[in-house]
């Protein structure tokens, strides 16, 4: 049980950081444009092909620089030459672009690298257990993981916080027009912010890449959980989403290792009477490892319900 | 972003509608009528146009296809509020359709097939009753959240309740089975293509009549300012849940006439994949006018069935036109063409036609260039294995030297810059038709 808890821990928490580099940079585009990126998602699906592709010929280091700062500039183009352009037409016309972007990319991902997951191996340096709890061998890799999306997590914070840059984020996230009026170049801000914020999720996509599956349809799976972070934590709020990300980290690692129904907790206690079948005789045996993947969804509909602003938003969604 | 209705300009996506709200159609009680004796007419007589077997399932996709589409634009074009989930109310509609088509088989319900619609109504309606109460509440990003975490939640759910949504596989039925009607045994396909165009015909009646009440008007109103629908004694949430309501209410018949399409129902009804469809094709065909969802419905279900046969990747066109139409026409193709109707109207239309001829030409050839790269990429990324040689709008060519490659960028790049040339011209005409027209 105390093995159960502190691997489940670790590989939530893990899950969580991960999500949370994803959850920040949509979090911070989301604050200054506006528009919530559909396609963000699908960024990180392409740093994972782009880091697996570049890994092929130079190894896993240099595909991991590489990577990202190729997407942080695809990214920084979409915003130049789609979105801007989108943006006169309203709110849904962005949400819609970014929308289409995510089917588009989908689609590439499929043409080029095919449906089949490809083969994103760890890297030799750290293929190695890092130390064994109980039973359980530990990879260090995850430990790299773990260590890249904090190390990330306090360089974005020392960025936003401390330097000149960060500073003029923040004011721009606020007061665009006052920003302007000082002789910044706002449109180049929101250009960088979302060339950074894909960048990010770039760098979570090729970290992830070889311990997940690197396959076309990871974009799709992860990309409604990002949405589920951000909105539950509060949109545009960068603490809220690092709460929400650990929250939805734990929550679904937990749930993934809970093998428990209603039908082997009344045989615990001793109740063998059980409805024949049907409707409830699936919600009898079905273990919450299975509803694990509906749990998020709930949340988020739970939250909005109660508290439209997310956990810690200050503005409503 | 506060509320997506309130910011949005909407003159420039759902502009049409307002338009129209402000000044009413001339022509009278017969002009409402016309149209729909058209629609009529068209419906009845596609069948003799199209006999092959091929064209009349098309046809019945299509009927499907503009129910969803329609009901979809009661939300998103009508209301302004934008789902991601749309396919729930679709979904359930045609399960509770499969299964009570089953009773009836079993001579548990005694319901005709032609009245098998009404049981996708009533689940749409109840499942809008109970899903809309809770996400109707906020208009704008939250609502479409809230649609996208009640999708999943469905979707997901829907893969757990395996005795009801029979998993993967799905439920099946069999609509010959069933009580008879003035001898109908609904066994032939042409049977059932008349059957979905009455029951589109009536719903698209019923939706556009919806329009011209005064809660089709609060609707619009709600859309565009809910502030002031306060104001003036109303609540937004009661008016954007009865349209929430009625379009969950349509898109049960949608997803019935699908199940008696098929006969066949499963998970991938509910599927985001679902509700992102008529999300296009709502979009596509333009939400801002009341034919906008109908055109994308009919262009969407086409390119569906006709693309595919063409090309692997026809889904990439298709994401590819949909990104092209929200940059540089959010109005869709019925808002393009209602670009032209003032000029149509004043007889000064015709002086567009040479430009939109020159402008055609290089738009032409740039697209020849665009498909060739995207499909000799194809060819080389993922059909390597079939070897290099390919045919392309009938010409042979490898891809395994540079020179098919130069020559197609040439041509996209070349049909580019003319296009990019002719777009004054075009500019001009259109200055001088609309003086032209306001002149007259």
């Amino acid at each position: 049980m105390l093995e159960l808890l502190i691997v489940s821990t670790l590989n939530g928490v893990l899950y969580g950081m991960l999500l949370f580099l994803m959850a920040s940079g949509l979090t911070l585009i989301f604050s200054m444009m506006g528009v919530l990126n559909f396609a963000h998602a699908s960024f990180y699906m392409l740093g994972a092909f782009f880091g697996y592709q570049i890994s092929r010929y130079t190894g896993f280091w240099i595909g991991l620089v590489a990577a990202p700062l190729v997407v942080g500039g695809l990214g920084a183009l979409v915003e130049r030459y789609g979105l801007r352009n989108v943006h006169r037409h309203g709110h849904v016309p962005e949400l819609l672009f970014t929308f289409g972007l995510a089917y588009v990319i989908e689609e590439v991902v499929q043409m080029i690298w095919g449906k089949l997951p490809v083969d994103y191996r760890v890297p030799p340096l750290l293929d190695f257990p890092a130390f064994t709890i109980f039973d359980t061998n530990y990879p260090a890799y995850k430990l790299f993981m773990l260590a890249v999306s904090v190390a990330i997590f306090v360089g974005l914070l020392l960025v936003l916080a401390r330097t000149r840059i960060g500073l003029i984020i923040q004011a721009a996230l606020t007061h665009p027009n006052m920003v302007g009026m000082l002789g910044h170049d706002v449109a180049k801000v929101f250009m960088l912010v979302f060339g950074v914020g894909t960048g990010l999720a770039a760098v979570a996509g090729v970290i992830a890449g070889p311990s997940l599956v690197t396959q076309s349809n990871m974009a799709g799976l992860l990309g409604p959980i990002l949405f589920v972070v951000v909105v539950v934590g509060g949109l545009g709020s960068l603490t809220g989403a690092f709460v929400a990300s650990l929250l939805i980290g734990l929550v679904q690692t937990f749930a993934v290792s809970l093998d428990v129904s209603v039908s082997s907790v009344a045989q615990a206690l001793g109740i063998t009477a059980q409805p024949a079948g049907g409707v409830l005789g699936d919600l009898w045996t079905v273990t919450i490892a299975q509803i694990g993947p509906v749990i998020p969804y709930l949340l988020l509909v739970v939250v909005l319900i109660a508290r439209p602003t997310g956990l810690l938003g200050n503005r409503e969604a | 972003m506060t509320d997506l209705v309130e910011r949005a300009p909407a003159g420039d996506w759902a502009g049409g509608q307002t338009e129209k709200a402000v000044r009413p159609r001339t022509g009278g009680r017969l002009g409402h009528v016309v149209p729909w004796v058209i629609a009529a007419a068209i419906l009845l007589a596609a069948p003799q146009i199209f006999t092959s077997g091929g064209s009349l399932t098309m046809m019945s996709l299509m009927g499907i296809m503009i129910v969803f589409a329609l009901s979809y634009n009661m939300l998103l074009g009508q209301t302004g509020l934008l789902s991601f989930g749309h396919a729930v109310y679709y979904g359930l509609g045609a399960f509770f359709t499969v299964h009570a088509m089953n009773a009836v088989t079993a001579g548990r319900l005694p319901v005709p097939l032609a009245a098998m619609p009404l049981v996708g109504a009533v689940t749409g309606l109840a499942f809008g009753i109970v899903l809309g109460a809770v996400s109707t509440r906020r208009a704008g990003t939250v609502f479409a959240m809230i649609s996208l975490g009640l999708a999943e939640l469905v979707a997901s759910g829907s893969h757990i309740l395996h005795s009801f949504f029979g998993g993967e596989e799905g439920i099946t039925t069999n609509r010959t089975k069933m009580l008879r009607l003035f001898d109908l045994s609904f066994g032939p396909q042409i049977q059932v293509y008349y059957l979905i165009a009455v029951w589109c015909l009536i719903c698209a009646v019923l939706m556009y009549a919806i329009t011209r009440t005064p809660l089709g008007r609060l609707c619009n109103a709600v859309r565009e300012n809910p502030e002031r629908v306060e104001f003036i004694g109303y609540e937004p949430q009661t008016v954007r849940l009865t349209a929430f309501c009625l379009s969950a209410m349509f898109a049960g018949v949608a997803g019935s006439l699908a199940a008696i399409n098929f006969e066949i129902v499963n998970v991938s009804y509910l599927s985001l994949h679902q509700s992102g469809v008529v999300l296009l094709a709502a979009f596509i065909g333009g939400i801002g006018h009341f034919v906008g969802p109908v055109i994308g419905a009919v262009v969407v279900t086409l390119l569906q069935v006709s693309l595919s046969d063409l090309t692997e990747i026809w889904q990439l066109y298709f994401g590819l036109m949909f990104i092209a139409i929200v940059m540089f026409a959010p109005g869709g193709i019925a808002g393009l063409a209602m670009m032209h109707g003032p000029l149509i109207r004043a007889g000064t239309a015709h002086r567009l036609i040479p430009s939109y001829l020159l402008a055609l030409v290089p738009a032409l050839v740039m697209l020849a260039g665009l498909i060739a790269l995207i499909e000799m990429a194809f060819r080389a990324l993922v059909k390597a294995g079939d070897g290099t040689a390919m045919t392309l709008f009938r010409i042979p060519l490898d891809v395994a030297g540079p020179l098919p490659w130069i020559i197609a960028l040439l041509v996209a790049g070349g049909g580019f810059l003319a296009f990019r040339a002719t777009w004054p011209r075009v500019a001009e005409a259109w200055d001088a038709a609309a003086t032209a027209a306001k002149e007259a």
